[in-house]
């Protein structure tokens, strides 16, 4: 095709043209309101930076495999929101959800001897159910979706009380649950994940680079996919290394080193919901209904059956995360998923750039915001702020977030010629 | 206007030649309760023109349309498609045999690009997973068959477009999927000047590749600039439909608004069965 190769023979006589080109380009879809990951990537740097200064022990490989741990659960169920963020719906339920199939699980292990994995399933079909009643009262009846959520809010918080028996502490005991959040992969099990994953991504952008250029389509430099992925090796090496270092104090006692269990998860979610949402009919009709719920059903997609399975993933991903945050806790009590949690997982959401107003969002928004909030928890604990400080700054990035993705939007319609 | 390429030019002759026409309705009835919305039309729509559907607000062209599209069901009357009976109670069913609604509110979705809205329902895909090549192949080749060039990327959000270009994408979505005829719901209303004459001159196109293009409009200009033949709907009766040659335009407002056309020359086409004038004089 002569497009294909006219791009072909420009990327021989000058490689930069085709770089400073899409450069360009990126420049311009910032200008028109559309920010991606950048807020999200710079108030991350800025908050690590500051964090380092003013407390050194911020960057030790203790305190990052600490985050982690701390930021999972957050991060999981987060992921499930945007699934009800992007056909521009909310679930103010998901916090409690995740408690509920904790407590689900939780119960059934300690009180029933049920095996892991049996507690595990009984605790996403838990989430599934929720999704699937949650679901059926917003796309049937027309209920909105802020309503019969925080009337589930309340109610799950009942139902956890109930479960747990009024007050008590159902603990955790199973060494399988108690690793996700406790335990480490092995050092070269980890080079091997990040080979894997590193490779894969690469894999994967540059045969997508091939194949639009061969087919004559226009596509990024390769010079910038080349970028992308190496960027990504950088920064999964420099993270593997580092929680490759051994963070225990006395190492002959018993040595404390590796990626924690929880991110290979997450990163396994990633992907998975990454996949369903940008490669699938299904993610599109997502952000289709979203984005035009009329043109949807007019475009013959069953629109009911859309909203009703998004609200079932994110309960679904919640049970996952209420499972993580039990994982790290030990137990199980009536506040799991309560408090802060839905705050700041939807507050991850925003902060990582889904908009509230529905038909934007990417599943990756979900593991930048959260490291986001995990990052401003943990650094201001170090300081020695109360949670009350804490509160008020998380609650201050996430107005901070939404007014960004506000006016972001503006700036979209601004410059849409309309 | 000459035909764009020789298979339309086939297309236009073996109509003329007495092939039957595209879509044909005859004595179609409608009502909603006790209000009677179409009253025995007959409508004729063939390959390579464009019929022109006017009438005044709630003379029943958006009804009409709807009968056509499969959105509601007809009381009585027959539908034919190229001569054969058949039976549009579905959307579903009227896409299939090829008939394409462009609503005057668009039914685009902003987030999406025009790849995206143009597949929209009807993604093609490859091992479950979207053929993103393959469609944003087709989507270009659609829109560069319709000689539309103005614009730039078809990865572009149908947000950064202007009203000109979304209705250039809600068309080029209806003839991306090879159908036989094309309704346009009021496709300049909302547009500026210069934006008009390229969409009317896309309309034009489409008739010109062969296709049977519908146009509603209020906007005699467009109408007379365009269309070939006129049908005049008023109070829920086709009262006249006729060649725009054979017609003026203040013939054509006369029928719009009082439903009769004493001056109107008789007989322009044999298959005009409703070419007289309806009312008779009070």
């Amino acid at each position: 095709m002569t497009t294909g190769a006219l791009s072909r023979t420009g990327w021989r006589e000058s490689a930069l043209a085709p770089v400073a080109d899409h450069f360009r380009q990126y420049v311009g879809r910032l200008r028109g309101g559309d920010m991606g990951v950048l807020p999200a990537l710079l108030g991350l740097t800025v908050l690590c930076t500051a964090f380092a200064i003013m407390r050194p022990r911020f960057l030790t490989s203790g305190n990052f495999a600490n985050l982690f741990n701390q930021g999972a659960a957050v991060t999981i169920i987060a992921m499930g929101l945007i699934f009800v963020l992007v056909i521009g719906e909310i679930d103010l339920s998901a916090g409690f959800a995740s408690g509920v199939c904790a407590a689900v699980a939780a119960v059934l292990m300690d009180r029933h001897g049920t095996p892991w994995y049996l507690a595990v399933g009984a605790a996403l079909l838990t989430g599934v159910v929720i999704g699937l009643a949650i679901g059926l009262l917003v796309a049937k009846l027309d209920i909105p979706s802020f309503v019969v959520t925080l009337g589930a809010f309340l109610a799950f918080q009942g139902v956890l009380l109930k479960i747990v028996r009024d007050g008590e502490n159902v603990s955790v005991h199973d060494s399988t649950i108690l690793a996700i959040a406790g335990k480490n992969v092995t050092p070269w099990l980890g080079w091997l994940l990040a080979a894997v994953a590193v490779g894969g991504y690469a894999a994967i952008q540059f045969t997508r680079t091939l194949n639009r250029s061969r087919r004559g389509l226009a596509t990024a430099p390769m010079a910038v996919t080349a970028l992308r992925v190496g960027a990504l090796a950088v920064l999964v090496g420099a993270g593997v290394y580092a929680l490759n270092l051994e963070r225990s104090r006395n190492a002959a006692v018993a040595s404390l080193r590796g990626v924690p269990i929880v991110v290979p998860i997450v990163v396994v979610l990633l992907v998975a919901g990454t996949f369903l949402l940008r490669r699938t009919a299904f993610g599109l009709s997502l952000y289709a209904v979203g984005g035009n719920r009329e043109a949807a059903r007019r475009a013959g997609i069953d629109v009911d059956r859309v909203r009703i399975s998004a609200f079932v993933i994110c309960s679904g991903l919640a049970a996952v995360g209420g499972i993580v945050a039990a994982s790290r806790a030990n137990s199980v009590d009536p506040n799991s998923g309560g408090s802060n949690v839905l705050l700041y997982a939807v507050g991850a959401a925003v902060i990582g750039g889904t908009s509230l107003f529905g038909g934007k969002g990417r599943v990756v928004d979900a593991v930048l915001g959260g490291a986001v909030v995990a990052v401003i928890d943990n650094g201001m604990g170090l300081m020695g702020y109360s949670s009350g400080v804490k509160y008020i700054v998380t609650g201050s990035v996430l107005l901070l977030a939404a007014g960004v993705d506000a006016l972001s939007r503006k700036r979209a319609e601004a410059s849409g010629l309309r | 206007m000459s035909p764009a390429s020789p298979t339309s030019e086939g297309y236009a002759q073996s109509d003329r030649t007495g092939a039957p026409p595209v879509l044909e309705l005859r004595g179609v009835n409608k009502s909603f309760g006790p209000v009677h919305v179409l009253r025995d039309v007959d409508l004729t729509i063939r390959a390579g023109e464009v019929t022109a559907l006017v009438g005044d607000n709630g003379a029943g062209k958006s009804t009409l349309v709807k009968c056509i599209g499969g959105i509601h069901p007809t009381d009585s009357g027959s539908y034919l498609f190229e001569g054969e009976p058949v039976k549009v109670d579905s959307p579903r069913a009227a896409a299939e045999l090829g008939v394409e609604i462009v609503y005057q509110d668009l039914a685009l979705c902003d987030n999406l690009d025009i790849v995206q809205n143009m597949f929209l329902g009807r993604e093609a895909t490859r091992h479950m997973m979207l053929d993103e090549i393959t469609m944003e192949q087709l989507a270009a080749e659609t829109l560069a068959s319709l000689s539309v060039r103005t614009v730039a990327s078809v990865r572009q959000r149908v947000a950064s477009l202007s009203g000109g270009q979304r209705q250039t994408v809600a068309i080029a979505k209806a003839v991306l999927w090879n159908s036989k005829v094309v309704i346009l719901d009021e496709p300049t209303a909302a547009l500026g000047v210069a934006q008009t004459a390229q969409v009317l001159e896309l309309v034009r196109r489409l008739a010109d590749k062969g296709l049977a293009v519908v146009l509603i409009s209020h906007n005699m200009n467009d109408v007379f600039a365009v269309a070939d033949r006129i049908a005049v709907l008023y109070l829920g009766r086709m009262t006249a439909q006729v060649s725009t040659s054979d017609v003026t335009h203040s013939q054509v407002v006369e029928l719009i608004t009082t439903g009769r056309g004493r001056t109107l020359r008789r007989g322009t086409d044999p298959s005009d069965r409703s070419t007289q004038p309806n009312g008779e004089p009070a």
